[in-house]
């Protein structure tokens, strides 16, 4: 699959995040700081499905959560359908950038089918009925639309994440983000999630998935990024990354992953 | 049984000593039924459960805003400060400082001699005082409820669009609330016993009650016991609705 037009969706220029080096009161000095991302520059076009891939610790689930400002960048620029992505513009961005967790992070006092319907309708983005059909749509597609009216605790973690992803759905973004979706899953559950982010992917959404499943990244995706040291180290079509590895650490990593 | 009394009172007038079924009986029947004395009791309890009321009321609305402007202000990020948040954290920390810091014996009086010196509705004044107290000790309630949700919560709200104040009202605190309920349920039982301490400053009460008859009879068990049975009654009537009101709203974890 290769992005099927050329229409830009997201641009990175320069984004750093730093942790630390904040005084804080009381304390004698600042903390330490800790460089996470050194100067990310990317593009993402529409259709895209794109896999970030790299060891632990190198800043892809952090790079992912800045693109939505639930990390705030130190500096640098973020994009988004030509909107820049700050303070004043992240309620408006959120709602076309959906978000797939590690831990799900379903509501549970609602239930699924609540779940799915509760921002919709807050933010009146439809009629009452219409996000009803369209939350009973979803369901069928992720194959739980017998959970609708129960709560997420009774679901195991396969089905919480697909209720995730049609929560993330539901609010028809652009993009979708994934952080990790199947870490956090028993090993028989890791297929029924991938199973459908691939459905996913073929439906032509764009899609930015941070993951360890390498079969996944080599079959689904049209690009895949490694990323370490805070910076991007390689930016290539699967089968490119994956047969011919150029970077010496891209290559030391998939030694140890493959 | 209001011959047997007054039978009762004339030997005891006469000087003989009564047995003690007699002078059970005489005393008992002085403190409750002579005069129609239990009226008075049951317009205590009604004082009291109102007292309750308004001070549960008026704590958990002032622990909530207590606990939402010092949460707010915590979660915002470093360097980013909103200077007016700052204030009224400052302003709530005093607030919980001083009322936590002083015995509720203490605010009574000055709320009654010093503040409302010239208020001569005791009772009202107690309830306020009450109410100033418990939001004190609601706030942290609330508070450790507001923290104890988990933060992908609030990441979940904020990533579909929601902003934070949206996500804080219907995601954050209706599980916060159902998180401290039996903390809260505490709270409103201790309430409901502190109310005999605005007796002290005249607020008509059931324990004002139970001193008014106390002070016409000079016979002190009765009326206390009976006070304290009351009381009893009422805590073991509120602790059980308030179990099965949690297990109602447990229901839908499940």
């Amino acid at each position: 699959m290769t992005a099927n037009t050329h229409e830009k969706i997201l641009e990175v220029r320069g984004l750093t995040k730093t942790y630390g080096g904040v005084k804080k009161r009381g304390a004698k000095k600042a903390d330490p700081t800790l460089d996470v991302l050194k100067g990310i520059d990317l593009d993402i076009y529409r259709g895209d499905v794109v896999c970030l891939i790299g060891p632990s610790g190198c800043g892809k689930s952090t790079f992912l959560r800045c693109l939505n400002r639930l990390e705030i960048p130190t500096s640098g620029s973020i994009k988004f359908e030509g909107v820049e992505v700050d303070e004043a513009h992240i309620d408006a961005v959120r709602q076309k950038m959906g978000m797939v967790f590690q831990h799900f992070n379903l509501f549970p006092h609602l239930t699924v089918k609540k779940n799915l319907e509760l921002a919709p309708n807050l933010l009146k983005l439809k009629d009452k009925a219409a996000i009803s059909a369209r939350a009973d749509e979803l369901l069928a597609r992720v194959g739980l639309a017998d959970k609708a009216d129960v709560y997420p605790k009774s679901l195991s973690g396969g089905q919480q994440q697909r209720i995730a992803i049609a929560r993330a759905l539901a609010m028809d973004p652009d993009v979708i983000l994934f952080d990790e979706p199947t870490s956090a899953l028993d090993p028989e559950m890791v297929g029924e999630v991938l199973e459908l982010m691939k459905e996913l992917a073929h439906t032509g959404i764009t899609m930015l998935v941070v993951t360890h499943e390498m079969g996944f990244a080599r079959e689904v995706s049209n690009r895949v990024i490694f990323i370490d040291d805070g910076k991007i180290q390689e930016d290539e079509p699967p089968q490119e990354l994956f047969t011919n590895p150029k970077h010496p650490r891209l290559q030391a990593f998939l030694s140890k992953m493959l | 049984m209001a011959a047997q009394y007054e039978l009762l009172k004339e030997l005891l007038n006469s000087g003989t000593k009564l047995s003690f079924g007699q002078d059970f009986f005489f005393k008992f029947y002085q403190a409750f039924i002579l005069k129609d004395r239990w009226l008075q009791y049951i317009s205590g309890v009604g004082t009291t459960l109102l007292v309750t009321a308004l001070a549960l009321a008026l704590g958990v609305v002032l622990g909530s805003m207590v606990a939402m402007v010092r949460v707010t202000h915590d979660q915002q990020r470093p360097g980013h400060k909103n200077p007016v948040l700052g204030f009224f954290n400052a302003v709530c920390q005093v607030y919980t400082t001083i009322i936590r810091g002083t015995p509720m014996m203490v605010q009574l009086l000055i709320m009654s001699m010093v503040i409302f010196a010239n208020s001569r509705n005791f009772t009202m004044v107690g309830a306020l005082t009450l109410g100033i107290n418990s939001g004190a000790y609601v706030s942290e309630i609330i508070r450790g409820g507001l923290m104890a949700v988990d933060p992908g919560q609030m990441e979940a709200g904020r990533s579909l669009g929601l902003n934070y104040m949206t996500t804080m009202v219907v995601i954050i605190i209706p599980q916060a609330i159902r998180a401290v309920l039996p903390a809260l349920g505490n709270e409103f039982i201790v309430l409901l016993k502190d109310t005999s301490l605005i007796t002290t400053i005249g607020g008509k009460e059931l324990l004002y009650a139970a001193q008014g008859i106390m002070n016409r009879t000079y016979e002190a068990m009765f009326p206390l016991l009976g006070v304290a049975g009351i009381y009893l009654i009422l805590v073991m009537l509120f602790t059980w609705l308030l179990s099965k009101f949690e297990r109602r709203l447990a229901q839908s974890d499940r």
